[in-house]
């Protein structure tokens, strides 16, 4: 019998697999990828830089996992990422401690997904509609907030949250991996992650079996919300200053890429937090991999969309048929399959 | 090659293998020129599957097909259009909101100067339909005719395009008599043409009025194929079932009910239900007939709360509660397996498991899980007791058969310990075995103390579980039926008029 950890095995083995290769294209354009260094009470190498650098994608798959697998998408969690970094340096320059700031901007990002949660579970609005309102609106406010300008500050706590270290790992890399924990232990030790695939797949049904489906769909979008706030925070700590144009451009994109390249299906239902936060590293080590050969940098987004191309192809449903197909039709038959057809043919002559 | 004529179709070894499980053993399958051929076998019996590899929507395993006496391998649908067999399914799969003619000839539409001839193509239409006795205006879209008539169009499409073997899977599921002798006409004159019919249905009746021959499967196998003028209903169900039905005793037990559990009080939706009263004790079936579209589902809907009534109430155990929607509902410890399977009972890609432990570990909220352990003990428990068949409690619900599915959902509700259950078609699109094994069920848990609404068109059905019967007509309830009125001949005549007032 298959344990529970063996099946999250096979779940992620694709990603993982995308992921060792990502990370040796890294390693051939630059040979020393691997190499970690601890300086100044601080590790330093490219691999570490991968993992702080994914941090904000990371943060934000967290949540848009989630959304998408209730069949929804979160389009706003770019400009929420704007709202809460303008928000928390607002609360800093107005002269409160970094505690205050954070619990600022953690309650904007929850009003953002509460407002989403509110026009996709009570009024019924579609979900890339609803959430284009406040990605659109959402850097209005953001600049309302900062009023216009750059908003900088040197409050250490607040930097620390971005660019300080803890037992020499850098913060953000210590905060996408709890929350990522967090919240797959929550889901998965509590029933939520059942009921979550439940309405995602049929929710019709879902109601009529007694599932509070709306109550879910509103917290849904509260967590993505949630997390966007933390990656704005981040963000926004990293360059000491909230710039309300681009913290968190398009990075709704690369968090909703990372939980395709997670293997989940849009189409909401069975979901992996998991391989969604190893999706977000593949994209970061593709913008290693960039990085590190020295390519001129007009080639990024090309490059950048090439490889991503390259990864979904191969987890197109075409081409893991064609390899199932290749390999059931091996000369070894499948062990674990039923009793082989011409054995019975024979037996039952 | 022998020298008379090859079958039409004749499919020999046709094996299929699904991970866990042998769909198709060693299938043989012998359709002659002009027969019309029933498939029959219960629910995961292998008829689907047998039907999807002759039609190229599975590759099959194993086996060879010959069609007209040469060997054919169709890798998928339109390529066994292509080759002359062509399918008709019981939901049907023709485009509504285009026009009968765009779906008799989509994607074959005759052209004139590179754009559709639409008044061609609506006389030719009209030809083809007129062929089958069908005056009707090509040009209206599919949706303004009845399920029969876009059935038969249908028909009319896949024999054009196909014409050596027509397939029809569960076509009369949703057809009433009239429109079943309208489809069966259609098919007496394509088997007159000498096309080889298919036949699927769980109606014996039909098929011994409409077909030949009868192949039954029974898991993955053929256990035999009869010339049907031979056999009797009895010998069919029989071979299916591979055991003896037991007589069905309809030996009522006197109406031990207990105490009043509910009582509905003028419940209505404006343009949905009329008022509706009832009074239900514990230990009670209260059956719920009449015909399609006469307030049946909308009864239960309205009772459970997945629609809110704009009138009446209700008092449980005498105390007045509102149901404003399932949830609560689920809280008075109510249940409804509801009529639609696929859209509003299952959740198809979770495992049976899941969807077993769903309404209970929703009642009792996210916080709260159920653990691992009593999850699988109580999914194993109702697998065992209600026989659902299964490779793994695992796979997703949506593999499993209709039956089985029926089952899966049953045990969903009864997970939730309910003291009212509210069945909406216990037994559509099921297979005999299912069938019984659901009524005895209905039996059990009436005789458990539990009180139990159900909404069937099946009147013998109705009958042989229903302590009273409640009679629907225009949604409007229109006669109740206790004890010794309740035959099918007085559901009939209360749903067909009034003064059916004689006793039987």
């Amino acid at each position: 019998m298959a344990g529970p950890k063996s099946s999250v095995l096979r779940r992620i083995m694709p990603q993982l697999v995308i992921l060792g290769a990502a990370l040796l294209l890294n390693v051939l354009v630059f040979p020393d990828f691997f190499h970690v260094d601890f300086r100044n009470g601080r590790l330093f190498g490219n691999v570490i830089d991968v993992l702080n650098r994914g941090a904000p994608v990371a943060l934000l798959c967290i949540g848009m996992t989630l959304v998408i697998a209730t069949r929804g998408i979160d389009l706003s969690v770019g400009a929420v990422m704007a709202i809460a970094g303008a928000t928390a340096a607002s609360v800093v320059t107005d002269g409160y401690g970094w505690g205050t700031a954070l619990l600022a901007a953690l309650a904007a990002g929850a009003l953002c997904g509460l407002w989403n949660g509110v026009l996709v579970a009570l009024l019924k609005i579609q979900p890339i509609v609803a959430t284009l309102v406040l990605m659109v609106a959402g850097r209005g406010i953001a600049q309302l907030i900062t009023e216009g300008k750059i908003l900088t500050f040197s409050n250490e706590g607040l930097i620390h949250l971005g660019a300080g270290t803890i037992l020499g790992v850098p913060t953000p890399i210590l905060i996408w991996m709890a929350l990522g924990a967090a919240v797959i232990w929550v889901v998965r030790r509590t029933a939520l992650g059942m009921l979550i695939e439940a309405i995602g797949i049929n929710e019709r049904s879902s109601r009529l079996a007694g599932i509070n489906s709306r109550v879910l769909l509103v917290c849904v979008y509260l967590v993505s919300g949630l997390c966007a706030a933390l990656a704005g925070v981040i963000v926004a700590a990293d360059i000491k200053g909230a710039d309300a144009n681009n913290a968190g451009l398009w990075l709704e994109l690369d968090a909703i890429l990372a939980v395709v390249i997670g293997g989940n299906s849009l189409l909401g239902g069975r979901f992996s937090i998991l391989a969604s936060l190893i999706g977000a590293l593949i994209i970061q080590s593709v913008n290693s991999v960039i990085l590190l050969s020295g390519m001129p940098p007009e080639f990024n987004l090309v490059i950048k969309a090439l490889l991503i191309l390259a990864i979904l192809v191969i987890q197109s449903p075409r081409i893991t048929y064609l390899m199932y197909m290749l390999r059931a039709s091996g000369p070894q038959p499948q062990p674990d399959r039923p009793p082989m057809p011409k054995a019975r043919k024979e037996e039952a002559r | 090659m022998a020298h008379d004529i090859p079958p039409v179709l004749h499919a020999t070894g046709i094996s299929k293998f699904f991970p866990g499980t042998i769909a198709l053993d060693d299938v043989e399958l012998r359709l002659e020129a002009g027969e019309v051929h029933a498939l029959l076998g219960e629910n995961g019996a292998g008829k689907s599957t047998l039907i999807k590899c002759l039609t190229g929507a599975y590759q099959r395993d194993g086996g060879t097909i010959r069609l007209s006496g040469h060997e054919v391998a169709p890798q998928s649908t339109a390529e066994s259009q292509k080759l002359g067999i062509g399918t008709v399914y019981q939901e049907v799969n023709l485009l509504p909101n285009l026009t009968v003619a765009e779906n008799l000839y989509l994607g074959r539409q005759p052209m004139r100067w590179g754009l559709v001839d639409r008044r061609r193509m609506n006389a030719m239409a009209r030809d083809a339909l007129a062929g089958y006795g069908l005056d009707i205006d090509p040009a209206e879209p599919l949706t303004a005719y009845s399920v029969a008539i876009q059935q038969v169009v249908a028909i009319a499409r896949a024999v054009e395009m196909s014409g050596k073997v027509l397939i029809l899977d569960e076509p009369t599921a949703s057809l009433d008599r009239d429109e079943v002798q309208l489809l069966f006409g259609v098919i007496r004159q394509l088997k007159a043409r000498g096309l080889a019919v298919v036949f699927i249905t769980h109606f014996l009746d039909q098929v011994f009025e409409i077909s030949d021959r009868a192949t039954v499967l029974r898991n993955g196998r053929v256990v035999g194929t009869r010339l049907l003028s031979e056999v009797s209903q009895k010998d069919v169900v029989t071979l299916m079932l591979g055991r003896q039905l037991e007589a069905q005793v309809h030996e009522r037990k006197a109406a031990s009910a207990g105490a009043k559990l509910i009582e509905i009080d003028g419940l209505g939706k404006r343009g949905m239900l009329e008022p509706l009263s009832l009074a239900l004790r514990e230990g009670e079936v209260v059956g719920l007939a009449g015909l399609l579209g006469s307030g049946r589902t909308e009864t239960a809907n309205l009772i459970f709360g997945a629609v809110q009534a704009d009138q009446g109430r209700m008092l449980l155990r005498g105390r007045e509660i509102t149901v404003g929607n399932p949830r609560e509902a689920v809280r008075h410890r109510f249940a409804l397996c509801p009529e639609d399977r696929k859209t509003e009972g299952i959740v198809g890609d979770l495992s049976v498991r899941d969807n077993i432990i769903l309404a209970r570990q929703a009642a009792q909220g996210w916080v709260r899980p159920i653990p691992r352990a009593e999850v699988n003990e109580i999914a194993e428990r109702y697998v065992r007791a209600l026989d659902i068949r299964l490779a793994s409690l695992d796979m997703p619900i949506r593999l499993l058969s209709g039956g089985n599915q029926q089952k899966a959902l049953l045990a969903r509700w009864l997970a939730t310990n309910p003291d009212f259950l509210i069945l909406d078609e216990p037994t559509r699109g099921i297979d005999v075995g299912a069938h019984a094994e659901i009524i005895a069920l209905i039996e059990q848990l009436r005789a458990d103390g539990m009180a139990l609404l159900v909404a069937s068109s099946e009147l013998e059905e109705l009958v042989a579980y229903s302590t009273r019967v409640i009679v629907l007509r225009d949604r409007r309830q229109v006669r109740e039926l206790t004890g010794a009125e309740i035959t099918p001949d007085n559901i009939v005549r209360a749903i067909a008029d009034d003064d059916g007032r004689e006793v039987a």
